[in-house]
């Protein structure tokens, strides 16, 4: 079992929580005038590191979403880092 | 002589097993060829074979890090089926059925393929429309399936809980006959052999580290063991496709999961069919050996780790024990795991990549087994020529900007 720790609940078992997606992804502005190929890179394309990742997480119990850096070959996980400005 | 028939296994019985030779070489690599292939599984292997056998290109090198066969070749667990929903799903993993039905002909090589049958089975009405829906869409697309009711899933596996008052009550379910299991190992050894006698270069615990680029195109690739050009590379190399995917500087539409499968204790001939769920995902058949070969779905947690996950172990453990009870007795012997590179639409990508010279086999996910012979056969082509096959054509790339997903995660009912 791993062990993740939620920002706002603590350290959890792993089933607790959802991958949601790579960090650093920005939805393309624009709207129309963004291309497919731009839209289809924006929902499809991953990095696919191997080795230390960042990666944005959801803790399921309390909804937080927040920023985990992990290593996906040894398992390593760093205490999760929460999203939301200071003072939000 | 290199042929395993009953004469000469008597013979080297004989004679203390002293006479048996290496099935293929294991050749330097040499400067240059007309295919360099990455990854030397099933897919690589198979690739390797048509261009020589079919389209007549000889020098051709499969380069994999480790031994052929070592990585999801070898950790399946040798289901074969085309039981899948969209017309070109179908010609696609059909075609893989029809060229396993002949390949230890072939290959002159047993690949012990059992076409058992493959028992889909419906726990709840929702999901005998779904098999309903299933075996319309594969009569039509032309392979066999058959829909039955509770009695004939009875008849099939008798030691399936099928009462109402089980927790997985089962309501019926679809058969494909021509589906089965197949020895994993074999068909890498065959593929193997057969490609390295019409003088393919395997080149094993060689790893590709980086490509060769000249004048904006692929021209080769950098292995641990120095630099190999070739006309035209393939990379068949799973979950690793993705690793060298950054390197040749472009980004695959794929995620990295884990995939674990487990063996129970050798028991009596108990299941004569393969068996999978669609409430719980779980599948399961018996080896030749008498272990329960089973598995379900991948660990949600994207990992390059090639080891899975307790909650997914328990989550599938339960899930047998609930459709078999009598399976509870036995002891667990073995549970490991794959890395499978899985599609947004849970389907293979086949096609050019971003980088002129540089062709795409992967996105197989958690079904690369059973498409083996069609992975390679329309890698071959596409290497051969340039060009698609017309059963390739629907899993280019591009598929994902143009919006024409082949979304089998959700047309047959994939548990992941």
């Amino acid at each position: 079992m791993q062990i993740f720790t939620c920002p706002f609940c603590g350290a959890r078992d792993e089933t607790e929580f959802r991958f949601m997606g790579e960090a650093g992804k920005q939805r393309p502005e624009g709207g129309r005038a963004v291309g497919e190929a731009e839209w289809a890179a924006y929902l499809y394309l991953q990095r696919n590191e191997k080795g230390p990742v960042r990666e944005i997480w959801m803790h399921q119990p309390c909804g937080e979403l927040f920023l985990l850096a992990r290593d996906n070959v040894t398992h390593a996980a760093e205490p999760g880092v929460g999203l939301r400005p200071e003072g939000a | 002589m290199t042929g395993y028939g009953a004469a000469r296994l008597l013979r080297e019985g004989l004679r203390g097993h002293r006479g048996w030779t290496p099935a293929w070489r294991s050749p330097e690599p040499k400067p240059d060829y007309d295919v360099v292939i990455v990854g030397g599984g099933g897919h690589g292997l198979a690739t390797a074979y048509y261009l020589a056998r079919v389209h007549g290109v000889r020098r051709v090198a499969v380069v994999e890090k480790g031994w052929i066969g070592g990585g999801n070749t070898g950790r399946n667990t040798t289901v074969v089926r085309s039981s899948y929903f969209y017309p070109e799903s179908v010609a696609l993993y059909d075609l893989a059925l029809r060229l396993y039905e002949g390949l230890s002909r072939e290959l002159d090589f047993n690949i012990m393929l059992s076409q058992r049958g493959i028992l889909t089975v419906a726990h709840t009405e929702m999901e005998m429309d779904v098999c309903a829906r299933i075996v319309n869409a594969m009569q039509i697309n032309g392979t066999d399936a058959e829909l039955f009711d509770a009695e004939r899933v009875r008849r099939v596996a008798p030691l399936l809980a099928t009462s109402p008052g089980s927790r997985y009550p089962v309501l019926g379910g679809f058969w494909q006959g021509r589906a089965g299991v197949a020895r994993h190992d074999a068909v890498a050894w065959g593929y193997a052999r057969a490609a390295d006698r019409l003088g393919v270069d395997i080149i094993q615990n060689c790893e590709v580290l980086d490509f060769i680029v000249e004048n904006g195109a692929c021209a080769g690739v950098v292995t641990a063991r120095g630099p190999i050009r070739a006309g035209r590379v393939g990379l068949a190399a799973a979950s690793h496709s993705a690793v060298l995917a950054a390197k040749a500087g472009f980004e695959l539409p794929l995620h990295v999961y884990t995939l674990q499968a487990m063996v129970s204790e050798p028991i009596k001939p108990a299941l004569d069919t393969v068996v999978l769920s669609l409430g719980t995902g779980v599948y399961v058949s018996q080896s030749d050996k008498g272990e329960l070969v089973f598995g379900g779905g991948i660990d949600r947690v994207t990992s390059f780790a090639q080891r899975g996950n307790p909650p997914v172990q328990e989550a599938v453990i339960s899930g047998l024990l609930e459709m078999f009870p009598a399976f509870g007795q036995l002891k667990l012997m073995r549970q490991w795991a794959g890395i499978v590179d899985v599609a947004p639409d849970s389907s293979p990508i086949i096609g050019p990549s971003p980088l002129p010279g540089l062709f795409l086999n992967c996105g197989w996910g958690t079904g690369g087994f059973k498409a083996i012979p069609a992975g390679g056969f329309l890698m071959a082509h596409l290497l051969a020529r340039g060009e698609h096959h017309e059963i390739s054509r629907p899993f280019d790339l591009d598929r994902f900007a143009r919006g024409a997903l082949i979304d089998e995660a959700a047309g047959s009912g994939i548990a992941h």
